[in-house]
């Protein structure tokens, strides 16, 4: 049995339909119910759904075989997992984003609002500037605004909302997508189920590619 | 010794203990504290960074040891011609990984250091498979060698930062970085398809190292290393643990200090490495010794979490007795029950939360 973390929300669902076409369906799942857990033992799975943040905890600790995780929460967790397959969805960015009018002179330290405090402190580290990280855990946005930060590390999908606020990204960090990951200790004792289904996962990448 | 009611890491130490002792290794002891520069100038060999220390009272600045090898390292000496094995069961004090928070673990281990030759290098990694067979039936031994990848890294880049980066990409089993990460950095196709083909290189060891033939024609230092992986595997499929023993290429250590096989030790029920090892003779270089190194250690307190059935009960019989009942019939009745097998507490009353099998009063003197 491959113990499957999913995220809730859209990307979870796109993800399950992913593993439904390769074979591993679980009807059940998406019937509108309070259920979390659904199995099916004919195709050797068992599915969970778990908050999105959550999904790279469960397979660290083994409570789940495999799951996938936005690259974002891969990078600033760092846990230790296999990162077995990029699929190619929840695609976005990791930017720097800021006021229109803003210049940064780097004359004094810059004060950056974030959800993700540890990206934010290596790239600002690997350009040697020196910060000041104010950890936000929602509407990062409006931090530079109100005059709370200089500029934001955030997810940027389609710029939408920071267009909206008169903002805009000034540089890019790195690419996010939704990648596959894998308990270290699970792979060595499920290693045929783990290849099989990363194989299968891979050939729908490929093919939309 | 009756060691049915010992946890599975107390049975560990003493199955360990005679298993290295078989083999010629000596306890070595060692003090709780060291001079916190000792583990400054090798921080990167630690596996965490973060070091309990205190100032003791001539003013020196000490640590909790955060590990065990280092201390052996320092305190022993280069003789040669000679080795100097030892095994050890102590404390050491770090943060632990899932918790990220101080954390007292117990390791037992060995090290092999001295003028090293292949057979060391096969008796510790033997050693090391038999320590996990000791543990649990169903186990993996999974053995890298660093000198691969290092010999393919010296043709491909000299960056520090691409080095750490690629490493990172195989320690994860993750091609798609690793393609990207390349193709920014001008690393030609065909070193970045060598490199993608490593990451996918895992397996029985007869596989892995007809995959690796390829690699040795391209980089030509990674043949030294086949040939090391290749005694290994001879001497390893000749001994019971062969079966259970794989190369994998993402199993990685620090480059700056190990330089020739590292392993990982897995148990079936435990997400993680319980036991890790390798061989370091850069960092005895680093430490001024001319020796080589190699050894292991095995995390005990990570055996808490193998399945296990809870007993249904704390005791097999709970005794009541009260002041009516003399003292020696007290004693009778419990050492009839011990000599009987049975597990047995004695109480004026019955406690809330002990869970008995069965009830023996000697108030009323009759058996429930």
């Amino acid at each position: 049995m491959i113990n499957i973390a999913l995220p809730k929300g859209r990307l979870g669902e796109k993800v399950y339909a992913m593993f439904a076409e390769a074979g591993y369906e679980c009807p059940a799942l998406l019937e509108p119910s309070r259920k979390l857990i659904f199995e099916n033992p004919e195709a050797g799975v068992r599915y969970f759904w778990v908050k999105p943040s959550d999904v790279a905890i469960y397979v660290e600790r083994g409570a789940a075989d495999i799951g996938v995780a936005g690259k974002d929460i891969l990078l600033e967790y760092e846990p230790d997992v296999f990162e077995l397959l990029d699929l190619n969805l929840g695609k976005c960015r990791m930017a720097v984003a800021t006021k229109r009018d803003f210049y940064d002179d780097g004359q004094r330290t810059l004060r950056v609002a974030t959800k993700f405090t540890n990206i934010a402190a290596r790239y600002y580290a690997s350009k040697c500037r020196e910060i000041d990280i104010i950890k936000l855990n929602g509407s990062i946005e409006i931090a530079p605004i109100l005059g709370l930060s200089d500029v934001i590390v955030d997810i940027v999908e389609t710029g939408k909302t920071l267009v909206e606020n008169d903002l805009e990204v000034k540089e890019t960090i790195l690419p996010i997508s939704a990648r596959l990951i894998c308990n270290k200790a699970s792979f060595r004792f499920k290693t045929a189920e783990i290849e099989k289904i990363t194989s299968y996962m891979k050939a729908q990448v490929e093919a939309h590619d | 010794m009756n060691t049915t009611y010992l946890k599975p890491e107390e049975r560990a130490v003493f199955a360990l203990r005679s298993l290295y002792r078989g083999y010629g290794y000596l306890p070595f002891k060692m003090s709780k504290f060291e001079e916190y520069d000792l583990y400054v100038r090798n921080k990167d060999f630690l596996v965490s960074d973060r070091i309990i220390t205190f100032t003791d009272v001539g003013g020196k600045l000490l640590a909790l040891k955060p590990d065990v090898t280092l201390s052996i390292i320092k305190n022993g000496e280069d003789r040669p011609g000679e080795k100097q094995k030892v095994c050890y069961n102590e404390n050491v004090y770090r943060v632990s990984g899932s918790t990220h928070q101080f954390k007292e673990i117990l390791q037992t281990g060995l090290e092999c250091i001295g003028d090293l030759d292949s057979y060391d290098v096969c008796e510790v990694v033997t050693l090391a498979a038999a320590s996990l067979a000791t543990v649990s039936e169903n186990y993996a031994l999974d053995i890298s060698h660093m000198g691969i990848l290092s010999a393919m890294l010296d043709e491909i880049t000299a960056d520090t930062n691409m080095r750490r980066e690629i490493a990172r990409c195989i320690s994860e089993k993750n091609t798609h970085d690793l393609g990207r990460i390349c193709a920014e950095a001008g690393v030609s196709e065909t070193d970045t398809a060598a490199l993608r083909d490593f990451v996918s290189i895992y397996g029985d060891m007869d596989t892995v190292l007809t995959r690796l033939a390829p690699l040795a024609r391209r980089y030509e230092a990674v043949s030294v290393a086949i040939s090391e992986l290749t005694a290994l595997r001879d001497h390893l499929k000749a001994t019971p643990y062969g079966s259970r023993v794989r190369f994998d290429f993402s199993i990685m250590n620090d480059m700056s200090y190990y330089n020739g096989v590292v392993f990982c030790g897995y148990l079936d029920g435990i997400c993680e490495c319980v036991l890790s090892g390798g061989q370091y003779n850069k960092l005895m270089k680093r430490m001024g010794r001319r020796s080589g190194a190699i050894g292991f250690a095995l995390y005990l307190d990570l055996l808490e979490g193998l399945p296990h059935t809870a007993p249904a009960y704390d005791v097999d019989m709970l005794v009541l007795y009260d002041e009516t009942v003399p003292v020696s019939a007290v004693t009778a009745k419990v050492e009839a029950l011990r000599n009987q097998g049975k597990t047995v507490s004695a109480q004026r009353s019955i406690p809330e939360k002990l869970r008995y099998a069965a009830l023996c009063d000697l108030r009323k003197e009759e058996t429930r």
